[in-house]
């Protein structure tokens, strides 16, 4: 039961990154590659309807988060406080930018909030990145499964590190790219001639710096946490995980080459789920590890809520999860297509 | 009182204020939006769908603030009540997580579909969308207060072998009967917002000489739902939800009345200070016997004091929790007054021109936000020193790993971004409203 539930959250967080990183990569190159307002206000009206939807995946994995594994969600959100209430200021200056915007008709206040919108979307997608590396390198969790970490000693992977290192820098930065280039694509599907022209030069500029990250981030990562290897060399299907993260990175190329958006897009996600997935296979069934002493490890089985409660979740979650995707599908399928400005909604 | 603590409490008391401020709206306003979107299919009327295009903007600023807000309120179970999370997780995590589960992702979904979808769906299929955005609100409503209600009056519970509460009855806990009253309470509450809301709206365009259709329209659903809601709140929500409180929480009634001395005829205090150190009520206006009639349906009968009760049980600030009360009771009476005279002149046709009652509804406004914030904290105050009733005090439920230091540090950083949020949304409500319902479209973005 306990590792079913470790699979829901690991898929509701891959759904979550999946979704919502177009969005967010799509506010990251938001200065960049639209230069009138009226592509701007293109970019915007392609992730107007869903992105509030997509960051609802955020809160859905986390209510879910705290009902399967409520030790973890009160050690982790408690121990990574400052960064967490960072991030909430950064979704909330975000979802203004996005949606005021358009209240606003004053040129001056316009390019503001536009640069609201691209700096958090950038921000956010560093955050993410780096509260993975946090997760995969481990905190320092006493006996009481608590902790509490500044957000920076000395940049150096050890016993009192905080949140940022060079290694969490990096992965921050690998999630950045990431991103990048799957908004890219999705603006790229969603929009025709010039701007959609540029979404595809910025996914081509970021796949060699994504291929060149990756292999770096795979070696880090097996370089400050060797444990990581474990599960792969027991279980040698796990392999196959870095198999698809390589294979959808060729995807990617071929598709942009051959100007299939739609195709590059896929390449994007199952690269994405690819990365998640490889690391909560590297980490299972710890979920949070101790940097300290690896006794104090948690895992799924010190962190789970009751039996009955899980037992009885599993009912509601997979009827919600059922009625949620046909919400989502039904959604995505109202704005399918190339994003027209005139005559649409009010 | 440890000053950690305090700063904890203050920043979950002040984000989730501010926070409810956005909610109680929006849950009011959908289904008047629905009636709306109802009126104009069946009369086939553009000037309804214009009517209800034009709150669905102001739904929509509202719902982006509530969002924005309501992700910290998620966050801080585990950020600044960690000990609570761990202890509490095993059941109330099942309401949160449904929460998301079934109310955001339809309300999401379908607020998608319903600003964005007019020109796409067909009219039958936009007053769904609209019907849907109403049930996740008012689902997700339930959630919450299925959760608070869980904290007021436990059940449903079981004790582990590590110390924390684990769900041993997953019905027990949604059908809670403690939250039938107060979802049923609370939601009228907001009910009245929105209802308020939009006669004050009306009311402006009426004594300003614009959009005068509109206005007559807002006037007429604003008074006649604020009529219905604002005597449901009183009865039979409220007074359900008060009897309920005297069977299972004695003494958060003594310290809501103030009653400091238990007494048989025990008395009504409509005005009065509370002198907390001589245990009296200074300046006090009372009707002798109406709180025993009230709470147990007999003039005679006898009502605990807070003497009956040691003082470490006591609600921590009775001072507050009885204005906050008091507040509460004396805005609902207020608003049926106020709903009655204008359904009145309604019926008689002459409310539109009756300008001092137009007025008054204009007014009104910013009253039934204040009187549902005064509910919460009736609520939440009333409870007190418990975060779970008699299981958890608020004392032992706080991060410890998170200093006062780096909470006060987040809750001046809330303080700040809040302001600029609160001024932002009044800017934007009042130009949307100056703009009016049948403005030049302008495009969203």
């Amino acid at each position: 039961m306990e590792t079913l539930w470790f699979m829901i959250v690991a898929v509701m967080v891959a759904a979550y990154v999946v979704l919502d990183g177009f969005d967010l990569g799509a506010g990251a190159i938001y200065l960049g590659a639209a230069r009138t307002s009226e592509e701007r206000r293109k970019i915007l009206r392609a992730i107007g309807p869903v992105w509030d939807g997509n960051e609802v995946w955020l809160l859905a994995a986390g209510g879910t988060l705290y009902f399967a594994f409520p030790l973890l969600y009160a050690s982790s959100f408690s121990g990574f406080y400052l960064p967490l209430m960072m991030v909430l200021w950064l979704l909330m200056l975000r979802g203004i930018g996005i949606e005021l915007r358009g209240h606003m008709e004053h040129p001056v206040w316009m390019g503001f909030f536009d640069l609201i919108f691209c700096a958090s979307s950038i921000l956010l997608a560093i955050f993410f990145g780096a509260a993975l590396g946090n997760v995969v390198r481990g905190v320092p969790l006493g006996v009481d499964g608590y902790f509490f970490e500044p957000l920076w000693t000395n940049f150096r992977v050890g016993a009192n590190t905080g949140i940022l290192d060079w290694y969490t820098i990096l992965t921050g930065v690998i999630a950045l790219v990431t991103l990048t280039a799957h908004g890219s694509l999705y603006i790229a599907v969603k929009t025709e001639h010039e701007l959609n022209q540029r979404a595809r030069t910025v996914a081509l500029w970021a796949w060699p710096l994504q291929l060149v990250l990756t292999v770096i981030g795979l070696v880090a990562t097996t370089y400050i946490r060797p444990a990581v290897l474990d599960n792969y060399k027991q279980h040698a299907i796990g392999y196959l995980i870095p198999v698809v993260v390589f294979g959808s990175l060729s995807l990617m190329i071929y598709a942009i080459r051959k100007g299939q958006d739609k195709l590059a897009f896929v390449g994007s996600a199952l690269y994405i789920v690819g990365m998640l997935v490889g690391a909560a296979f590297a980490l299972y069934p710890v979920v949070l590890p101790s940097s300290s002493n690896p006794a104090y490890n948690l895992t799924i089985y010190n962190t789970a809520a009751g039996r009955h409660g899980l037992t009885v979740g599993f009912t509601w979650w997979a009827i919600g999860m059922v009625l949620a995707l046909g919400y989502f599908t039904l959604l995505f399928r109202m704005f399918r297509g190339k994003v027209q400005l005139e005559g649409e909604g009010y | 009182m440890d000053s950690a603590l305090l700063v904890h409490r203050i920043h979950f008391a002040f984000t989730v204020t501010f926070h409810y401020l956005f909610p109680q709206l929006t849950m009011g306003l959908a289904p008047l939006i629905v009636v709306l979107k109802t009126l104009g299919l069946r009369r086939n009327d553009e000037t309804y769908h214009q009517a209800a295009r034009f709150w669905a903007k102001i739904f929509g600023i509202n719902f982006l603030l509530g969002v924005v807000t309501g992700i910290p309120m998620e966050f801080q179970f585990g950020t600044n009540w960690s000990h609570f999370s761990r202890y509490a997780g095993g059941v109330i995590g099942q309401t949160l997580a449904m929460e998301g589960m079934f109310a955001f992702f339809l309300e999401s979904a379908f607020l998608g579909l319903f600003l964005y979808g007019e020109k796409r769906l067909s009219p039958r299929a936009h007053w769904w969308s609209a019907v849907a955005v109403f049930l996740g609100s008012w689902l997700s409503g339930y959630f919450i207060i299925a959760t608070d209600a869980w904290m007021q009056h436990p059940v449903g519970y079981a004790k582990a072998a590590d110390g924390s509460l684990q769900l041993s009855s997953f019905w027990a806990l949604v059908l809670n009967p403690w939250a039938w009253w107060q979802y049923a309470h609370n939601m009228s509450g907001a009910a009245i917002t929105g209802s308020i809301v939009m006669a004050s709206v009306g009311a402006f365009y009426l004594l300003w000489g614009k959009f005068e259709t509109h206005g007559r329209i807002f006037v007429r659903v604003g008074v006649i739902a604020g009529l219905i809601f604002s005597v449901l709140q009183l009865f039979p929500t409220g007074d359900g939800q008060g009897r309920m409180i005297a069977a299972n929480q004695p003494v958060t009634l003594a310290a809501m009345e103030a009653l400091f001395v238990g007494q048989s005829g025990a008395p009504l205090i409509i005005l009065g200070q509370p002198n907390v150190a001589e245990r009296k009520i200074d300046n006090p206006l009372e009707v002798p016997s109406a709180l025993s009639f009230l709470t147990y349906r007999e003039w005679a009968a006898n009502v605990k004091g807070l003497d009956s009760f040691p003082q470490d049980l006591w609600p921590e600030n009775v001072a507050l929790l009885y204005y906050s009360y008091h507040i509460m009771v004396g805005l609902g009476t207020i608003f049926i007054a106020i709903m009655l005279v204008s359904a009145f002149l309604l019926w008689r046709g002459k409310l539109f021109s009756a300008h001092w009652m137009l007025w008054i509804l204009l007014l009104a406004l910013p009253f039934p936000y204040i009187a549902n914030t005064a509910g919460w904290m009736t609520a939440e105050l009333g409870r007190q020193p418990w975060l779970v009733y008699g299981l958890m005090r608020t004392a032992d439920g706080y991060s410890k790993m998170v200093s006062a230091g780096n909470g006060m540090f987040t809750l001046l950083g809330f303080l700040g971004m809040y302001t600029v949020l609160g001024i932002l949304f009044l800017f934007l409500v009042r130009r949307e409203i100056e703009h009016g319902p049948v403005a030049e479209a302008v495009s969203q973005h």
